[in-house]
Parts: structure tokens; C-alpha cells; sequence
């Protein structure tokens, strides 16, 4: 293949293209564990995980659960002179109350409990179906296009840090107890970040389209 | 795990558009030019994203015009069994150093002025860089853009610490704190600065190196095939 003649429709099936700055090459899959990195720019390609999708199925349910469990149940508690206050993630996220403020509020809530479940259970719709070798689920691409659309706008782990930050802000105003709910917020984040580091874009969409033809 | 190979292989590569043809960027699958939709995912593909410069000024300039109103409101109202207080992020920084805690007035400072400002000042520069020729190499630039995207998202921390602290912090007559109109509008310069950030076609960047190379090079005609990507275990 040259320059001068660009390749038909079938012919691209066998390139990949950087997203980030448009170099292309020639594909060649890497072997599980390996990583295929764009020459020019760095940008992770292809990195195919040995039974990369069980683990993100079992990760993208302790993630649901610590959010869930964190959503319902308060958990952060601080005392002072006797009076002792505790609070959830969703009375967090509900604070904005003021006014116009009631607006962060649901972007809050959003970004905290909402767009982090939705892409847990997107992933799981997705993967579940491909990691059990049946046909991929209904509109799978649809859900994982969306899954990944919204990926910055999934801030669980932020507010997880954020949490931290703020009791340590607190100190010297009252008592705060790192109880069970810093450590759960410790197992967020590295799940999180886990399951990110796992997932191996290019290797789900290049089983969903060999799975639907 | 990194390790690229990219020693002298730079005049090589060849992008998409170059070789007639387009790279869907959610999915990565390479089609003719002419694709309007990625067959794969589903993406709507654009060789270059024409309008890229144009959102990310509208979207940067919104999100600068939010970043002033967030610094003149309060961000905190603190209501002690003495005192009832008011402070902006700067203020409420300079409270914490005359009270002795240099170290937590430093972070906020940090973490609320600096890192807000010096993201702007980055997009700004990108735009710019890609819109005229530029000394800053496509790699460092492309470096750039992605910790502006990464920061940007954590920008949102201090709402979510407002949003805490409120919430906890409802001690009766003992002390409350309830979170002020800054971090309405603190959050919309974080959103809007993450949407220009988004807006902007990293692309461009390599364009610019493309076209600088290829006046270099008009008479070598080299590297016609598109070599293979380094596999690094
Ligand atoms: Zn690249
Ligand atoms: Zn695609």
C-alpha cells in the first residue's frame, strides 16, 4: 500500500489509527500482557489483559456495592461537646439547598452516585454477554459508546479523596472518627483505578464487531 | 511498561488524512475519508474537527467568566457560638495563614487558584500553538493536554469538600457550615473548562509537525507504508 493509492474500505480493516494524533499503522495484535503503544505521540493503543473481563465484571460489582452501600447508609460522623452529627453520600450531595444552589445539587449527585453507577452497569451489560462467549447484548455498542462518553464525568473517585480532604479540614472544629468509611473509600479509589487500568478499549469494540457480523 | 521506539521513525508515520482516510476516535478502527459514521461503534467521524478551536474559545471564555464571580462569593459560611464568618477561597486562605496554618492555606491557594489559573493559561496556549507554528515540540504539547485533562476533573474536589464539610458540619448552635454562591459557580468553571478541554482536536497539534516536516522533505519520498506499532511487555 502506498501513499498515492488510498486503500478501499476492506483493506482499512487491517489499520488502527491513533486517536489522539491520527498516526497509522498496520495492526498486530499484541499478546496478552503486552502493550501497543503509538510511536509518536504514546498513546496506549492495545493492551490485551489475560481474563481481563472476568476481573472488570468482579470489580464493576464491589464498585456498585461500596456506592450503593455509601449512597443509603450514613457513615461519616464527627462529635463535638456531645453532639455527634453522621451523614451518606447522598445527604452530601444534597446540601445544596440555597436558591439557585439546588442546581449543584443534582450535578452533584450526578457526578457522585449517578454516572458511576450508570457506567457500572453499562460495562457489566456489555462484558457479561462477551466474557460468557454468547452474542453481545441488545444496543451493547450503543452502551459502551455511552459507557465511555461519559467516563470524565464519572467523579466517585474524586469525592472519595475529597473526602479525606475535608475531614482533615475539620479537625480542630470537632472530632472525626476514620472509621470503616475511610478505609471503604481507600478500596473505591483503587477499585476504580483498577478497573480502569484493566479495561482494554480496543480489544471490547474488536469483540462486539467480529461477535455482529 | 512504556519504552517507545520513536528514535528517527517520526518522518515516517503518516496520519489517517494524509493516506485518504479517517480514524474513529472513540474506537480507533481507520476508514475510507468519506465515512460519516464509524461502522464499529457507531461515532460520528470528522478527519478534523473544523469547529474544534472555535468551541474551545467559547467554552474557555465562558468558563473564565464563571472563575471571577466563583472568587468574589463566599464559598463558606461558618457559624460558630462567637462568630458568624464569610470567606471566599482566597480570603478564607489568608484567614488560615494569619491563624498560623501556612501549610493548609498553601494547599488551598494551590489547589484553587493556581492549578484553575495555569489550566486556562494551558488550553489558551494549546489553541494558540495549534492555530500558528509553534516552538514547543508535538510531544510536549501533546503531554500538556493530557494532564489538562486529567487535572481538570479534580478540579471538582473542592466542591465535593464544601459539599462534606455543609453536611457534617450541622452541630446546632455549636457551629453549622452551609456552602456559599462561589461553588455554584466555582463548579460551572470546572465543568466548562473540562468541555473546552474536550473540545479541543489534540490532532492539530501533529498537523502542524506534518506540514513542517513535509516542506522539509519535498523531495524524499520515504516511508510509504505505515509501520507497526511497538509492542513493549
Ligand atoms: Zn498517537
Ligand atoms: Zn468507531
Amino acid at each position: 500500500m502506498t501513499a498515492n493509492s488510498p486503500p478501499t474500505t476492506q483493506d482499512t480493516s487491517a489499520l488502527i489509527g491513533c486517536p489522539q494524533c491520527d498516526a497509522v499503522y498496520t495492526l498486530n495484535e499484541p499478546k496478552f500482557g503486552e502493550t501497543a503503544n503509538c510511536v509518536r505521540c504514546g498513546t496506549r493503543l492495545i493492551s490485551p489483559r489475560r481474563k481481563a473481563g472476568l476481573q472488570i465484571i468482579a470489580l464493576s460489582l464491589s464498585i456498585a456495592i461500596l456506592i450503593i452501600a455509601a449512597t443509603v447508609f450514613p457513615f461519616l460522623t464527627i462529635s463535638a461537646a456531645g453532639r455527634t452529627n453522621s451523614v451518606s453520600i447522598l445527604q452530601a450531595a444534597l446540601v445544596f439547598t440555597d436558591g439557585i444552589l439546588v442546581f449543584l445539587s443534582l450535578a452533584t449527585a450526578a457526578l457522585i452516585i449517578f454516572i458511576p453507577l450508570l457506567r457500572v452497569l453499562l460495562s457489566l451489560y456489555v462484558l457479561i454477554p462477551l466474557v460468557t462467549d454468547r452474542p453481545p447484548a441488545q444496543g451493547a455498542t450503543r452502551a459502551f459508546r455511552l459507557s465511555e462518553a461519559l467516563r470524565p464525568w464519572s467523579m466517585a473517585e474524586i469525592f472519595a479523596i475529597g473526602c479525606a480532604v475535608a475531614l482533615v479540614k475539620i479537625t480542630d472544629l470537632a472530632d472525626v472518627q476514620f472509621g470503616p468509611a475511610f478505609w471503604m473509600f481507600t478500596a473505591l479509589v483503587l477499585l476504580i483505578v483498577l478497573q480502569d487500568r484493566l479495561l482494554c478499549r480496543w480489544s471490547v469494540w474488536n469483540a462486539l464487531d467480529k461477535t455482529q457480523i | 511498561m512504556v519504552g517507545m521506539e520513536r528514535a528517527g521513525q517520526n518522518s515516517d508515520i503518516k496520519s489517517a488524512r494524509s493516506l485518504g482516510m479517517v480514524t474513529c476516535r472513540r474506537c480507533s478502527r481507520v476508514w475510507a475519508a468519506d465515512t460519516p459514521v464509524c461502522g464499529r461503534c457507531g461515532h460520528h467521524i470528522r478527519s478534523r474537527d473544523d469547529t474544534s478551536l472555535q468551541r474551545v474559545w467559547a467554552l474557555w471564555f465562558v468558563g473564565l467568566m464563571c472563575y471571577v464571580p466563583a472568587n468574589l462569593y463566599p464559598m463558606l459560611r461558618t457559624q460558630t457560638l462567637v462568630n458568624k464568618d464569610e470567606s471566599t477561597i482566597i480570603g478564607g486562605a489568608v484567614d488560615l495563614a494569619h491563624h498560623g496554618s501556612w501549610g493548609i492555606a498553601a494547599i488551598i491557594l494551590f489547589a484553587s487558584v493556581l492549578i484553575p489559573v495555569t489550566k486556562f493559561l494551558a488550553v489558551a496556549f494549546l489553541a494558540i500553538s495549534v492555530a500558528r507554528p509553534s516552538r514547543v515540540s508535538p510531544h510536549h504539547r501533546q503531554v500538556l493536554f493530557e494532564i489538562v485533562e486529567y487535572i481538570g476533573r479534580w478540579s471538582m474536589i473542592d466542591i465535593f469538600v464544601v459539599a462534606i464539610m455543609a453536611s457534617l458540619v450541622q452541630l446546632n448552635t455549636l457551629a453549622t457550615i452551609s456552602p456559599g454562591l462561589a461553588s455554584l459557580f466555582f463548579a460551572l468553571s470546572v465543568i466548562f473548562t473540562m468541555l473546552s478541554a474536550q473540545a479541543f482536536d489534540s490532532r492539530l497539534i501533529w498537523d502542524a509537525q506534518a506540514r513542517a516536516s513535509a516542506t522539509r522533505n519535498v523531495t524524499s519520498n520515504t516511508g510509504t507504508d505505515p509501520i507497526k506499532a511497538t509492542h513493549t511487555p
